[in-house]
């Protein structure tokens, strides 16, 4: 993908090199040909062109269309990560970026990933509004507060680069940076291996899950106050109002946090407590990890249909 | 100042410099010229504040260590070299001193329509400017001249409501402006002065205006939902209390990318007054000229979201915002090949505004071509919110309309001032400028690509190089605007006596004396022939083909 964008950068390149280099030597030869020779010369009127000026408007506006189709196409492939991809989970908090991965590995400011293989981020925000860009790789996507976003990418070459936080976000804006490091297969496999103490993102969230009592009514509950999340993730529900949806990682997270904006067809609102501002944007994502592991059994991190959502605009 | 406009020569004619002196004959003028010289004066000293906060920018980036300030300080700095350049100088450099002032004289009226109006908006710029400045004063302001959500309404500890109220206001001073100007030219017009005999100057900004009018009030809107929220938590843009940032973004930008237009449509205005007066030649295409500049204020409304790409806005929007900047791209290049083609077989000559108006072309057409790599939606995505965008964005805001608005100060002073300034020195200000401004903005482009994000206090050590070429070259810019400044000042008491018309040029304007009479013309003016006849004298027949 960083090739594509190269490649089109190039003929961008080409393009504006040409057309500046045309408008410069004609100002520059009509400015020498043409120069005044005697200060009271009166040349003759030329009023225009109905010809010319449909020629300079269509010519580079055809132009201009392949400029637009071919980043269409680049952005539009950016824009969904493929089924295989592994997931990576990025908080950006005043100023610095944590990172967790699904087997239970917490970073900050350092991103790993194994060379060759897809790798979908998922972005959340503690507070403003940064962009996790990696120039390398020529992406980048802003992280806004309130909503998940995602990115993906598919490293090509072992090493190590930068990450930038790209949307000016506060004092240390400019020190909100890091660096992405890609692993042959088996260095990465090693390097799993070496951490997590506390279990996967999973067992993370499962944990806090019993902590908060969620699991009272969520998982025990046989009264019908609360509906039951195994299966839940990634299936379609339908609401109070008439409305369905696909479970997903925004709908679980506005869940937890606004449990009266969509309530369950069958089931009262009201019933649950809001957890605004009692979870962290880490604490949260763990919590949406462990929901999407009740989908089938045994299998977290299993592939899921609904997994775009949130970069298509939805949110809360 | 008004001393030093006072000449004392006496056996001048009587003109709007020399009707009445003092101080009150100033702050209460309502004569447009008069007002004219006010923002004149007003933007000048907000430009070299602007450009000491430049400076120091630029002296910060010398090392990639941030060692010079700390990063708050930084980012007060870049934050109001924003402020005050986009919104006390850029946006009325123009129109509210060479437009004031030249406006109703091309169109061969007295005064503007509604000349205390005129006045107020002068009062109600000052009024912004005064707490923009107490902002810097009182501590400064961090948010980026964006004032992107929720860092501004939530998160800054700085005088965020200060320098959001000083825009505020500023806006009227704006709005007004605007709607005198359409007023105006609707109205105004001296007997024979057609739609179609307008110069292109008048076109340009009645394009503007109608921007200002129909755009403005939404940037209050949206500044006045950031203080109401940054005051009393009402949750509009921060999502912890149930807002959306990124509708911040949505309300900012379909008045600050049209805002855009509102910098640039002037600048090409006075670059199509340049061109055929120094080429001694009609203008190329008048009606795709003065259309276009219509076309570039409707279409410049549709394309806001081309600044949120990576926002995670919908593809589709993307998709249409995309395309539509490319269409808006169509009519600035029309612009510049018909400027070109003006020169075809002309009589050109050298002098100062000729020079800007050279570089001008050059300097937009590369600002205009590199937006291209930002309208297209894969590149945008890695070039975005880096030194790519900084570059392009001063490719058009000081390549492009700083090099007009000088232009068109060295081109009309003589009318203004009826003093010449010294050529030598402006001709080699001029080069100063060019040359200063591409060594500045140009490696900056490439720092872009490299990765390099904008806003950043401190900087990957590989890119130092870059930012050692952009400081010295703003070193040079700098120089060259300094310069001017010196010699425009010097002309007022030692410039030779310009006469009527220095230039040979066509227009209303040139047909009165240097200065103007306070009504602008001893005699009111009757049109006969259209703009820029300047072979008029063999009567040819004015058709336009094509």
């Amino acid at each position: 993908m960083a090739r594509q964008v190269d490649y089109l950068y190039a003929y961008l390149g080409v393009v504006t090199i040409v057309m500046t280099a045309l408008i410069f030597a004609a100002v520059f030869f009509f400015a020498v040909k043409y120069r005044r020779k005697h200060d009271d010369e009166i040349p003759k009127p030329i009023h225009g062109s109905l010809i010319l000026e449909i020629t300079w408007s269509i010519i580079p506006f055809i132009v201009m269309l392949s400029f637009f189709w071919w980043g269409a196409q680049i952005f539009f492939a950016n824009a969904s990560p493929p089924a295989n991809a592994m997931d990576i989970y990025v908080v950006g908090k005043q100023w610095m970026w944590k990172i967790q991965y699904p087997e239970g590995q917490r970073e900050i400011n350092e991103l790993h990933v194994p060379v060759n293989h897809p790798v979908k981020i998922t972005l959340a925000s503690e507070d403003v509004i940064h962009s996790f860009f990696i120039p390398a790789f020529r992406i980048k996507h802003d992280v806004v507060p309130g909503r998940y976003d995602t990115m993906w990418f598919t490293a090509t070459k072992p090493g190590r680069y930068h990450i930038f936080c790209a949307e000016y976000c506060g004092t240390e804006h400019s020190g909100m940076v890091g660096w992405v490091t890609v692993m042959t297969e088996s260095d990465y496999e090693n390097w799993l291996a070496g951490g997590g103490t506390e279990g996967t993102m999973a067992d993370q969230g499962g944990r806090l899950f019993e902590q908060l009592g969620c699991s009272t009514c969520h998982e025990l509950d046989r009264q019908g106050r609360c509906p039951n999340l195994r299966g839940v993730y990634g299936s379609r529900i339908q609401f109070t109002d008439g409305s369905t949806r696909v479970a997903d990682d925004a709908y679980i997270r506005e869940s937890i946090l606004n449990p009266n904006a969509r309530v369950v067809q069958g089931y009262k609102a009201d019933v649950m407590p809001t957890y605004q501002g009692q979870l962290s944007e880490e604490q949260l994502l763990q919590l949406v990890v462990y929901i999407k592991s009740l989908a089938i059994t045994g299998a977290p991190g299993a592939p899921t249909a609904a997994a775009p959502a949130a970069s298509t605009g939805t949110r809360q | 100042m008004s001393t030093a406009l006072q000449t004392p020569e006496v056996a001048e004619s009587p003109n709007y410099l020399n009707s009445e002196y003092g101080w009150r004959s100033w702050l209460f003028t309502k004569d447009h010229k008069r007002i004219a010289v006010l923002y004149i004066i007003s933007i000048t000293v907000m430009f070299f504040i602007g450009g000491i906060f430049a400076s120091l920018i630029r002296v910060e980036l010398l090392t990639p260590q941030g060692d010079l300030v700390n990063s708050d300080t930084y980012n007060k700095f870049f934050t109001m070299h924003g402020i005050v350049m986009v919104f006390f100088f850029l946006i009325p450099s123009i129109p509210a001193t060479l437009g004031n002032f030249f406006l109703p004289i091309q169109i061969g009226a007295k005064d503007l329509a509604f000349p205390r109006i005129n006045l107020l908006s002068w009062y109600i710029y000052i009024a912004g400017a005064i707490f923009a400045l107490a902002a810097i004063v009182l501590g400064g302001v961090d948010t980026g001249w964006t004032f992107y959500t929720p860092f501004s309404s939530t998160y800054s500890n700085t005088f965020v409501i200060t320098a959001a109220v000083g825009v505020f206001i500023a806006g009227f001073s704006s709005i007004l402006t605007g709607l005198n100007f359409i007023v105006t030219v609707h109205k105004m017009r001296a007997p024979g002065m057609t739609w179609g005999r307008l110069p292109l100057f008048v076109w340009a900004n009645y394009a503007t205006s109608l921007i200002q009018v129909l755009g403005t009030p939404v940037v209050a809107i949206t500044l006045a939902l950031v203080g109401l929220e940054r005051a009393f938590h009402i949750g509009i843009f921060d999502p912890a209390i149930g807002g959306d940032p990124i509708l911040f973004q949505h309300m900012f930008w379909f008045y600050s990318h049209p805002a855009v237009y509102i910098m640039i449509l002037p600048g090409m205005g006075v670059i199509s007054e340049i061109v055929p007066c120094f080429s001694r030649k009609s203008i190329f295409g008048y009606p795709f000229i003065a259309g276009s500049s219509l076309g570039i204020a409707i279409i410049g409304f549709l394309v806001w979201g081309h600044h949120m790409f990576v926002t995670g806005m919908s593809m589709y929007a993307s998709l249409y915002f995309s395309l539509l900047t490319m269409l808006v791209a169509v009519p600035s290049a029309v612009k510049v090949f018909n400027w070109t083609a003006t020169m075809f077989r002309g009589s050109i000559s050298y002098d100062t505004p000729m020079l800007y108006a050279f570089g001008f072309i050059g300097l937009f057409t590369i600002g205009g071509l590199t937006g291209l790599f930002l309208a297209t939606l894969g590149v945008d995505v890695h070039v975005t919110d880096t030194y790519f965008v900084v570059a392009h964005f001063h490719y058009v805001m000081v390549g492009g309309m700083v090099l007009a608005y000088l232009g068109g100060m060295h081109f009309w002073w003589p009318k203004i001032t009826g003093k010449l300034y010294p050529e030598g020195w402006a001709r080699f200000a001029a080069l100063l400028v060019f040359a200063g401004f591409n060594l500045t903005f140009f490696p900056q482009f490439i720092t872009g690509y490299l990765g390099q994000p904008r806003r950043y206090h401190a900087y990957a050590p590989e890119f130092q190089v870059l930012n050692v070429m952009s400081t010295a070259g703003a070193s040079v810019l700098g120089l060259g605007y300094v310069i001017p400044l010196i010699y425009m000042l010097w002309s007022l008491k030692y410039g030779k006596p310009a006469g009527n018309n220095p230039w040979k040029a066509k227009g209303l304007e040139w047909e009165t004396s240097s200065p103007p009479p306070t009504f602008n013309f001893d005699t009111p003016p009757v049109v006969t022939e259209d703009a820029y006849a300047y072979a008029s004298e063999s009567s040819h027949e004015e058709s336009h083909h094509g």
